[in-house]
């Protein structure tokens, strides 16, 4: 996964718990901010976010409140850069691929979208071989 | 209170609101679904929802899937921007009855 050029704004560790979620998407919403986003792009990318941290917080973890996730906010020359590593199982890419959306169901959703909201999404892989690494990013002009 | 249950002309209301993520969604499920085991069609109020995601909206699919299987409405009231939005990329907005308000819903419902 190629990595543009980016400074770092802020990097969270927190605990794979859906109750941490909470104080992540403040952070995320306050770094958007900051960015220059508006108001309903922000909320995009939050929820961009909060998807990428439930898929590693229940494919990862299967969601036993084990685990830490590390999210990593930067900032390149025309991007908000966002990187979410977990150190669980690794997860086959195949098994979030996005879901027909005529298939109505619950769930599957949160890979589409984070597909829809930002202008790129690579998943794979952690590179220290345990865990995955899933990065987005949000054009800033 | 982020959740609340009325009736109103034999329909149950149910208001939701905050934030609905993967740590409130089992709640949500729980009370929706409980809702549907009343027997009573359903009108979804969302207009104090200011975050909703995959599990939320999961949760009110779910509870519209075993409404239509027990011969039971449920349709959407108010549904705040950000909720909206929401549905709007799952393509949702075409498969829920999304009423502007809770009057015209009434009305609707017959």
């Amino acid at each position: 996964m190629s990595t543009p050029a980016a400074e770092c704004l802020i990097e969270l560790r927190f605990p794979a718990r859906p109750d941490r979620m909470v104080l992540v998407r403040e952070t995320v919403r306050t770094a958007a901010r900051y960015c220059g986003f508006d108001e309903l792009t922000t909320r995009d990318i939050v929820l961009a976010v909060g998807e990428a941290c439930q898929n590693a917080i229940l494919h990862a973890y299967d969601n036993r409140n084990v685990g830490q996730i590390v999210l990593g906010i930067l900032r390149s020359a025309d991007s908000l850069v966002l990187r979410v590593t977990d150190y669980g199982e690794t997860v086959d890419p195949s098994k979030i691929k996005p879901r027909n959306l005529q298939d109505l169901r619950p769930g599957g959703l949160g890979t589409h979208f984070i597909q829809e909201l930002m202008d790129s999404a690579d998943f794979g892989p952690s590179p220290d071989g345990m865990g995955n690494v899933l990065q987005m990013t949000k054009k800033t002009k | 209170m982020k959740e609340a249950v009325r009736e109103e002309q034999g329909r149950l209301v149910i208001e939701l609101g905050g934030e609905i993520d993967l740590d409130r969604a089992p709640e949500v499920r729980k009370l929706l679904l409980d809702c549907v085991g009343r027997g009573r069609d359903l009108l979804v109020d969302l207009s104090r929802v200011t975050y909703i995601d995959s599990s939320g909206i999961a949760s009110l699919v779910e509870a519209l899937q075993r409404a239509d299987r027990a011969g039971l409405g449920l349709g959407l009231v108010s549904v705040s921007a950000e909720a909206l939005r929401v549905f709007e990329l799952a393509r949702l907005d075409k498969v829920f009855a999304i009423h502007s308000d809770l009057g015209s819903a009434l009305a609707a419902a017959g």
